[in-house]
């Protein structure tokens, strides 16, 4: 296996021909990723609110935005900068600073999880050894910043919804990691990189879906869970709670809860990507491709196409996920809260509890197929 | 000094700032949701000193447990509670203060102390890294196993005795009767009525409940 492009190691590379210490040129590479993946969240994002807009459309046979651009393509645009220049109201008896700081803690660690997010061998902001785990660590916090957000809005149905949306993260954080820690048992390792290596190889037949039947319709559902998408929005059910703890928002404050929301959506999307389907691997593995054509397996523009071919495979996995969401909202109805509940803790967890263990046996006997 | 080194002191003076600003918060606000948020605050501090020891494990386990459970939890129980109450205002008052400030200095100066005279033996070896979670799960399933499993015994108990008092139906404002002894060992509890015939799905519910 040819470790494909180094970019950091080119580009500090380079600086330090330019005269540079090598300190200096790893100083002005480290904001380079970080940056650009700030930039890909945030595109991501505009780019799933097109895409919910345009797929509920269609699911509810009418057009959906069509004026804004070619095929309606700047009504993110419209949105974004519809909140950005809109009145930031705070209610008059809220609590000033609780209100402020809700969805910034919201919205912060889950733009921090995408540090282990991999779009190849090497393109990835940090390969860190707890990857994953740290993933799981960081989504927990967020339900502070939704109880913060229900508690200051000094309003029943936002505090309501913020206690909701607590309930349902935690319960819900644990068959996500029970369905992880699977994974995580047949690669060896919490690192996403890791995780990814395990499943390359066999094209898709190696990828952890066929393995992992089970476990990943528990990470699928507890991810949606997490993200509070359709059939369980509950903390934001209209017809109960307004907005639930987004009720008082407004302006770019209720930005960054529409922000975190989706950028969420498609962070889980990315990481079902990389747990189950195998990253950023071709179905056909390349090596196979190359060598029935004839090609050396490290000609440098194979290694360009193999990149780009890497990231493109992980975003566009992504988006079938964030497409299997949106349909899921339009054909799935709203669960109960209890049923809610039920569902996390008492089918959810046992599953996930037995598929575990089943893991962990075949795991043992077949240490072949089930990575020993 | 290189570049690692200075971002370490920085990192590390404004996490010791923020976690004795944050723990101070949490003691001395009268505000109680504050403090509880603000022990949030704590609790990312320390998980930030781990990464600093080069612990990263350690530091997403610290946010995991204490932020995602032990904080989520107490939040909860203080939005839960509903009680509202005027206290009466007690006479020298101030004493309780006063005297919650001696112990504290008292036990500060005394852990200053042994801190500071204790010859520490610097350990030497280079710190796990990546390798800390291999180490942890060998040591916890050789040398530390007794500790460990105790731990899940603990937890278990916890979680058997949430569930019974989660299940029970007690009435608190319902007295008592004196002629009614309850059997030892059982929770005071609404005396349950029987299979109600009105409709299926109401006994079904309540068979349920019973089960």
């Amino acid at each position: 296996m040819n470790p494909g492009i180094d970019l950091q190691g080119t580009f500090i590379e380079t600086l330090m021909d330019l005269g540079l210490p090598a300190g200096v040129a790893k100083a002005i590479w480290m904001p380079l990723p970080m940056g650009l993946m700030l930039i890909g969240a945030t595109m991501g994002v505009l780019v799933t609110t097109w895409l919910e807009r345009k797929i509920s459309a269609a699911a509810q046979q009418r057009i959906g935005p069509d004026f804004m651009g070619p095929f309606g393509l700047l009504a993110p645009v419209a949105d974004g900068l519809k909140l950005v220049f809109k009145e930031d109201v705070v209610p008059a008896k809220s609590d000033r600073i609780l209100f402020t700081l809700g969805p910034i803690i919201v919205v912060i660690p889950i733009f921090l999880s995408y540090l282990i997010v991999p779009f190849g061998q090497n393109l990835v902001i940090t390969d860190v050894g707890t990857g994953i785990f740290l993933w799981i660590s960081l989504s927990s916090i967020a339900p502070i910043g939704l109880l913060m957000a229900g508690y200051a809005s000094n309003n029943k149905y936002a505090l309501l919804g913020g206690l909701r949306a607590a309930a349902q993260s935690i319960s819900y954080e644990i068959p996500l990691a029970l369905s992880v820690l699977a994974v995580v048992m047949m690669s060896n390792s919490l690192s996403t990189i890791d995780i990814v290596e395990q499943q390359s190889g066999y094209g898709i037949l190696g990828w952890n879906i066929w393995r992992q039947p089970a476990g990943f319709v528990i990470f699928w559902i507890a991810a949606l869970a997490e993200c509070e998408r359709m059939p369980f929005d509950l903390p934001e059910a209209e017809e109960e709670l307004v907005a639930g703890y987004q009720t008082e928002y407004s302006g770019m404050k209720f930005g960054l809860f529409y922000l975190s929301s989706y950028v969420n959506l498609v962070l889980s999307a990315l990481l079902f990507a990389v747990l189950y389907l195998g990253g950023w691997d071709f179905p056909i593995p390349l090596n196979l491709l190359a060598n029935l054509v004839g090609v050396s397996d490290d000609s440098s523009w194979l290694q360009v196409v193999d990149a780009s071919l890497g990231i493109i495979m992980t975003v566009f996995k992504a988006y079938f996920l964030v497409f299997l969401a949106i349909l899921l909202r339009w054909t799935v109805p709203r669960v109960r809260i209890d049923q809610l509940l039920d569902l996390g803790w008492k089918f959810l967890l046992p599953v996930g509890l037995a598929n575990l263990l089943l893991t962990a046996a075949l795991k043992l006997t077949f240490p072949v197929a089930f990575g020993g | 000094m290189n570049l690692a080194e200075g971002v370490q002191i920085v990192s590390f003076g404004i996490l010791a700032v923020m976690m004795i600003g944050t723990a101070l918060g949490v003691v001395l606000l009268p505000n109680i949701v504050y403090s509880a948020f603000l022990l949030g605050g704590v609790f990312i501090s320390i998980a930030g000193m781990y990464l600093l020891l080069n612990a990263d494990f350690v530091a997403a386990a610290q946010v995991l447990i204490y932020i995602g459970a032990v904080n989520v939890l107490i939040l909860f129980a203080i939005m839960l509670v509903n009680k509202r109450e005027d206290f009466a205002p007690l006479r020298n008052a101030w004493v309780r203060p006063v005297f919650t400030g001696l112990v504290s200095v008292g036990l500060f100066a005394l852990l200053g102390t042994m801190v500071l005279v204790t010859p520490w033996a610097l350990s030497t070896q280079v710190s796990a890294g990546d390798s800390a979670i291999f180490l942890i799960g060998q040591h916890f399933f050789t040398d530390f196993l007794l500790p460990f499993e105790l731990a899940s015994i603990l937890l278990l108990m916890a979680m058997v005795g949430a569930i019974i008092l989660a299940r029970r139906e007690f009435l608190p404002d319902q007295v008592m009767s004196p002629t009614k002894q309850q059997p030892i060992l059982t929770l005071p509890e609404r005396p349950r009525e029987l299979v109600s015939v009105s409709s299926d799905k109401s006994s079904n519910l309540d068979d349920g409940r019973r089960g």
